[in-house]
């Protein structure tokens, strides 16, 4: 904490509004396109094009400002503190489906199905007689569309494809890790080209997921409204798979910017921003390979 | 857009305001940014107070008499949302773009840019979420805390509720977020971190709170609207989910937002209350570690909310004696202010009074609220009227107060004129004594067993629901006269001098009144601070 003098204020800033119409739209495109409205998904698209505008806007110009040195030592001490406090909030948003996992496990199933104190057995009793709670399962009403019940309900098996999938996630971090030393060595090319493997190794990675969502969709019958286990299952990966393209782009960005040579053995911040996040969701991998394919 | 221009650095010191209304649109000025933040919510208060009185107005007599029974339902749960996310959250986030960077000696917030879309997301938002009033399937009516089963069973204005919270949310995280990198980033050398004036540290620890659970509600929602329109099944039970999940989901956020509610409140009243008994506030440093202790404690108390869903007795027990802890803080809080006072030099101007007031009638929220942390009496008052009462007590002359104090208070640094202080007085009486003929009934109705969120009630609670009624037109033509009092102030009035009030404190009244539009472009000096600070 140094003297202020010197703190790049910027006069004024004509994006933020473009962001806001940008998602305004992109709401009430949403909402309307699940009520079946018909200009819901033109709005939602149009919305949804005006924030990658206002993005590439916004990041371009912080770019340049960036590259023309108009950002000194306590200015990155802020964008450090953004990064990390905004990588929080996102851990806070996956705590609340970890939550709603742990919660439906430990308490729910058992509960309906007469375990636990209280009324537990007398709701059994009256309203789900008959339900055994075994992890996973759609419920006593049996919510889905049955094809995966009746022939048996499986699991998603942590052995396989969530395995080769921990396996790339952990070794993009270690690229990743690689393309920092790089870089803080000053190194350009070497950084491009771990940074090419990580973003390769995410991009993989997202692939995989797709073919497992595929095959849990076709093969096992396994889908979003499967009952408890369904939503939980496709809602975490689903947000994590977000997060990984979003982490990915990200990453690819800092890489056109490393060909560029925008960056100084001690100057890389949007490095550092986007390598904080992939671990970030490496981390949020590791609990989802925990919780929900092993345990 | 606005290209780099080196040229440009130097000449900060004479910028001002850009002309007309790109002003207000591109401005990076946190006061300008606090300006707009304030005016929207006083907009909104004034649109969550119409609500207010159609559902008063109906409750006036017993019977269904003005709205239909929908509508009501529309009406107390917007009223809650607006007044909840669209003026207490608000306000305070102005509040803090005007005075945490003067009270630090900050040139500014951190992130300039995202302060300003912080703010110009607030207006949008705020426009979905009107706008399903107006939809064919009506407004939100589950109540505020969008319980499923019934929130999922509304028409389809509710993808419209979710997306409005979802957007509102992003404003908050961010606003927090630059408030956070402010606070420890921007100081000027030599304020330390314990010598930071208490408004800075409350809203410090608000932020965090904001960081943590606004993401959590943000994903219960989602839940919501999953199970809506996708099929999920998180909150179904013939799914394997439960219902009383969201419950716990939403109130590990609701707690801490009700905490996020009052915690500014607690530093604007402990600026307040040592200038006007012109003494140092008593027992600083216990203020901040109250603050502190509140923070972590709201985050494990949430199911009291829930006593009476049926949860496992262990549990009724912890939230029940964790809930009475916060009691303890909080009462450390009310006994500092009141020691502040004693033996004081006091003096009764406008804002001293509606901090006395916040710190009276707030206990009475507080205490209210130890009578519904005891379990077993929850499970009698829980849903009635009492419990309105209580959380009333604690947001209209808790929060509500405070930002009214606050602003009488501030006024003059922000437009450089006093404001009419007879006026103000006047303001200060009306609202006091019509919001405990507000209020103040609810607790016996509620005790005596009338159900909240209901548009009709049985002839024994005739009278009090009609002094009620009464109580709240009056509160609401109150506040028109705090509408008066601004604008006079704004145009003019007696010339305000910059240290304002005898006995004021902090770095904001070193500088002139009106404040300069861009203040601590060089950091005070470490004399400065140091006489500056209790
Ligand atoms: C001494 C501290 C407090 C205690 C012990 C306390 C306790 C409680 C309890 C047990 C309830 C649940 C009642 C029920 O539904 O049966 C409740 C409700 C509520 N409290 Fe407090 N409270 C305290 C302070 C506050 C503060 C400072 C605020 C806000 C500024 C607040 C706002 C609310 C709100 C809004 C509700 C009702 C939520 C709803 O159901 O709509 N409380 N409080
Ligand atoms: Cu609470």
């Amino acid at each position: 904490m140094s003297a202020s003098s010197g703190y790049y204020i910027p006069h004024e800033a004509r994006w933020p509004i473009v962001g806001s119409v940008g998602l305004f739209l992109f709401f009430m495109g949403f909402g309307s396109f699940l009520n079946d409205g018909s200009l819901g998904l033109p709005l939602l698209l149009i919305g949804a094009a005006i924030i990658v505008w206002m993005m590439f806007g916004w990041f371009s110009m912080v770019v340049r400002e960036s590259e023309a040195g108009t950002y000194n030592g306590q200015v990155d001490v802020s964008f450090r503190m953004a990064m990390m406090w905004f990588i929080f909030s996102e851990v806070m948003f996956f705590g609340a489906f970890f939550g709603a996992l742990f919660y439906a496990r430990q308490f729910s199933g058992p509960w309906i199905s007469g375990d636990g104190g209280g009324g537990a057995a007398m709701t059994n009793a009256v309203l789900w007689n008959g339900f055994d709670y075994i992890w996973p399962n759609n419920g006593p009403g049996k919510i889905g569309d049955g094809f995966a019940f009746n022939q048996g309900f499986t699991e998603m098996s942590w052995f396989g494809l969530p395995l080769i999938n921990t396996l790339l996630l952990l070794t993009s971090g270690v690229t990743c890790t690689i393309a920092h030393h790089a870089i803080k060595d000053g190194n350009h090319e070497k950084m491009v080209r771990w940074l090419a493997a990580t973003v390769g190794l995410g991009a993989v990675f997202v692939a995989c997921q797709a073919y497992e969502y595929y095959h849990a969709y076709h093969a096992l019958g396994l889908k979003l409204t499967t009952g408890i286990y369904g939503s939980t299952f496709f809602m975490l990966t689903g947000f994590h798979g977000f997060h990984v393209s979003m982490g990915a782009i990200m990453l690819f960005f800092v890489m056109l910017r490393g060909m560029k040579k925008h960056f100084t053995a001690e100057n890389h911040f949007a490095f550092e921003a986007a390598a904080w996040y992939w671990h970030f969701v490496d981390v949020v991998w590791l609990g989802l390979f925990i919780f929900v394919y092993l345990v | 857009m606005s290209a780099y221009d080196t040229a440009h650095h130097d000449d900060h010191d004479h910028h001002g305001p850009a002309p007309g209304l790109t002003r207000w649109l591109y401005t990076t000025n946190h006061k300008d940014i606090g300006t707009l933040y304030l005016w929207f919510s006083l907009l909104m208060f004034f649109i969550g107070g119409a609500m207010a009185l159609i559902i008063r107005a109906e409750l006036f007599q017993p019977g269904i008499q003005i709205v239909d029974p929908m509508f009501f339902n529309s009406m107390t749960t917007m009223h809650a949302i607006v007044m909840i996310f669209g003026v207490v959250m608000p306000a305070f986030v102005g509040l803090a773009n005007w005075m945490i960077p003067m009270m630090i000696g900050a040139p500014d917030m951190a992130l300039p840019r995202l302060n300003n879309w912080s703010f110009w997301i607030m207006p949008f938002a705020f426009t979905i979420m009107l706008s399903t009033l107006f939809m064919d399937s009506g407004g939100p009516a589950g109540g505020w805390t969008l319980y499923p089963p019934l929130t999922l069973q509304m028409g389809d204005s509710f993808a419209f509720v979710i997306f409005a919270i979802h957007f509102m949310g992003i404003s908050s995280v961010m606003g927090s977020i630059n408030i956070v990198a402010t606070i420890f980033n921007m100081r000027a050398n030599g304020m330390t971190l314990m010598k930071m004036p208490l408004f800075v540290w409350t809203w410090l620890i608000t932020a965090f709170l904001l960081i943590a659970s606004i993401p959590v509600f943000a994903g219960a929602v989602t839940m919501l609207l999953t199970d809506r329109y996708f099929g999920t099944s998180f909150f179904s039970a013939a799914g394997g989910g439960d219902p009383v999940m969201f419950q716990h989901i939403f109130w590990f956020f609701g707690h801490p937002e009700v905490y996020i509610l009052i915690l500014p409140a607690f530093g604007v009243v402990s600026s307040i209350i040592p200038t006007f008994a012109r003494k140092p506030l008593f027992g600083y440093d216990s203020m901040v570690y109250a603050t502190a202790s509140i923070a972590f404690l709201s985050f494990i108390v949430w199911a009291h909310h829930m006593f009476t869903t049926g949860m496992p007795l262990a549990g009724e027990l912890f939230f029940m004696f964790s809930t009475m802890m916060i009691s303890v803080p909080t009462g450390v809080k009310v006994f500092n202010w009141v020691a502040t006072m004693w033996r004081g030099s006091m003096t009764f101007e406008t804002p001293m009074l509606f901090a006395i007031g916040f710190v009276v009638m707030f206990t009475i929220g507080g205490l209210s609220g130890l009578m519904l942390a005891i379990t077993p009496a929850d499970i009698q008052y829980h849903d009635t009227y009492f419990v309105v009462a209580h959380f009333h007590y604690v947001l209209v002359p808790g929060a509500i107060f405070s930002l009214i104090a606050a602003t009488y208070y501030w006024i003059p640094k922000w437009t450089g004129n006093m404001y009419d202080e007879k006026l103000g007085k006047i303001h200060f009486w009306t609202s006091t004594i019509f919001v405990n003929v507000l209020f103040f009934p609810m607790h016996f109705v509620g005790l005596a067993g009338m159900p909240r969120r209901i548009p009709d009630y049985s002839l024994q609670f005739a009278d009090w629901n009609m002094i009620a009624s009464i109580g709240a037109f009056g509160f609401g033509f109150a506040q028109i006269i705090f509408v008066w009092v601004v604008y006079k102030c704004v145009r003019g009035g007696e010339k305000a001098t910059d240290e304002v009030w005898e006995g004021a404190v902090g770095l904001e009244w070193t500088v002139p009144s009106p404040a300069p539009y861009h203040t601590f472009e060089e950091p005070p000096p470490l004399a400065v601070i140091n006489k500056n600070h209790f």
